[in-house]
């Protein structure tokens, strides 16, 4: 029977969950990395038992986690103990090191000036679909990184950061930070990324170059509200059969493309509220899309105090709430942008975590919640691997 | 022999329990403990300075013999107390929440 893997990231560690395809009793694992902030946790699709983990503090930095036996057992690449009796000067204590490209400029600062730019973390890391040794990884201050070796070394793939836009660049409430990472399963050399307070950007070459794909975006909190650059996207999302549709929460309103990002359309319909933080598609169905609507931007709870998960079946513009098993009163938690993910089991399974600690979980495609967990650490992030 | 306290989260990160023992090569400084702690420990290397300035993370302080040396210059001789290693060079992380 397949099992299910929840990776969760908090702001106190990392919890693993298990279950088998039914998905009732579910096993907790954790804290791994206990004290520390799990930005985010993420399996290859090719080696499901190779699992990637970014571990920060401001205290002691960056760290790079990494499982080769499913989340058991961890090391920070190039430094396991077989690793560090190799005598052959095998590259160590680099697997931290995220040194931006050249000089790195500077881009624009929350009063307007021009402000350098800074490593502080990596808040996602997306395994490639090919090759378990290749991974990237999305920092702040924003830039897009790649291992090629297990996360031992890292590399920018600047051209994204030396932009003509990227001195417009800013930070949005959260830092000025790269989130999403989106990697086109039929293109090898098609990339989607997301920066908030940029917009989204891809490339057709590998990384090499890069285009803002943000025509059609609206947003007030800026001058120019249709500017090229500057919109604060909080998540794209996109199913593998139809890489060129893309679905994108903003900081205000739900947004559609449909072809690759050149020009984006509204679909925020009847929600309660267009803010939020994640979007995702259904495993098998991809014209439905999952929401959390978010009262405001300064009230990062639900509107009426009422959990509530929103799902279009048609691509957009008509939502139902899904309610059955979320409390429908005094809720005031947050969703964060990479803490809502879906497995692809039949029927499909969709999970988010709260930032009241909250994981919950559907097993018939959103009609109906459970809580996994109750009491973990604030939830940064939650993924979700499907396994044999 | 030199003795260094790590912070609890570095300790958990080197996988080392109690204080860790060490011997420098030269003379006892920020620089040389630093150095030969990340040889032998190099999962540290990037969470006490910087990987590329090697300047001390700002929340990351050293103390020594009672003193708080984090200001000091990293090549200055250490005191002879944690040279000859009956009082430990003690790494902290800095008392700011979290």
């Amino acid at each position: 029977m397949s099992k299910v893997r929840i990776l969760v990231g908090t702001r106190k560690g990392a919890f693993i969950l298990t279950a088998d395809g039914t998905r009732k009793r579910w096993k907790v694992s954790g804290p791994h990395f206990a004290g520390w902030e799990i930005y985010h946790v993420k399996g290859s699709p090719v080696d499901p038992n190779r699992i990637y983990a970014s571990q920060t503090s401001a205290w002691f930095g960056q760290i790079i986690q990494r499982s080769d036996d499913g989340g058991k057992k961890w090391n920070t690449p190039g430094s396991s103990p077989e690793e560090l009796k190799s005598p052959d000067g095998m590259q160590k204590g680099e697997s931290n090191k995220f040194v931006y490209d050249g000089v790195p400029g500077t881009h624009q600062w929350y009063d307007g000036t021009q402000h350098p730019w800074e490593f502080k973390r990596v808040w996602h890391l997306e395994p490639s679909l090919h090759d378990p040794e290749h991974v990237y990884a999305g920092v702040e201050d924003a830039a897009l990184f790649e291992s090629k070796d297990g996360g031992k070394s890292w590399n920018e793939l600047s051209g994204l950061r030396k932009h003509d836009t990227g001195p417009k660049w800013q930070p949005g409430a959260g830092g000025m930070c790269l989130h999403t990472i989106l990697l086109d399963p039929q293109d090898p050399k098609r990339i989607y990324v997301a920066i908030s307070a940029a917009g989204a950007f891809r490339t057709d070459d590998g990384g090499q170059t890069w285009k803002p794909i943000n025509h059609g975006l609206h947003s007030e909190y800026i001058p120019d509200p249709a500017a090229e650059v500057g919109h604060c996207v909080h998540r794209i999302a996109l199913h593998s059969s139809r890489p060129n549709t893309l679905f994108m929460q903003k900081h205000w309103d739900v947004m559609r493309s449909d072809n690759g990002g050149d020009l984006w359309r509204e679909v925020s319909g009847n929600l309660p509220s267009d803010f939020g933080f994640p979007i995702d598609v259904h495993a098998h169905e991809p014209e439905t899309v999952y929401v959390v609507p978010i009262k405001s931007d300064s009230e990062h709870y639900p509107p009426s105090s009422r959990l509530r998960v929103y799902r279009s079946r048609t691509g957009g513009n008509e939502w139902e709430a899904l309610t059955k098993g979320l409390p429908q009163r005094n809720c005031y938690v947050n969703v964060l942008r990479d803490a809502m993910s879906v497995d692809s089991l039949e029927p499909c399974g969709i999970y988010f975590g709260t930032t009241g600690g909250q994981v919950y979980g559907s097993a018939d495609a959103g009609d109906s919640w459970k809580p996994i967990v109750r009491d973990l650490p604030a939830v940064l992030s939650v993924e979700v691997q499907t396994l044999p | 022999m030199i003795r260094i306290v790590l912070p609890p989260h570095l300790r958990t990160l080197a996988r080392v329990d109690g204080d860790v023992e060490l011997d420098v090569n030269s003379t006892a400084t920020q620089r040389s403990i630093l150095d030969e702690l990340e040889t032998r420990y190099p999962m540290l290397r990037g969470t006490m300075r910087d990987h590329v300035t090697q300047l001390r993370r700002p929340l990351v302080r050293f103390f020594a013999c009672g003193e708080d040396l984090s200001h000091e210059s990293p090549d200055a001789p250490l005191p002879e107390a944690i040279a000859k290693g009956s009082e430990p060079f003690v790494i902290i992380g800095a008392i700011a929440g979290g």
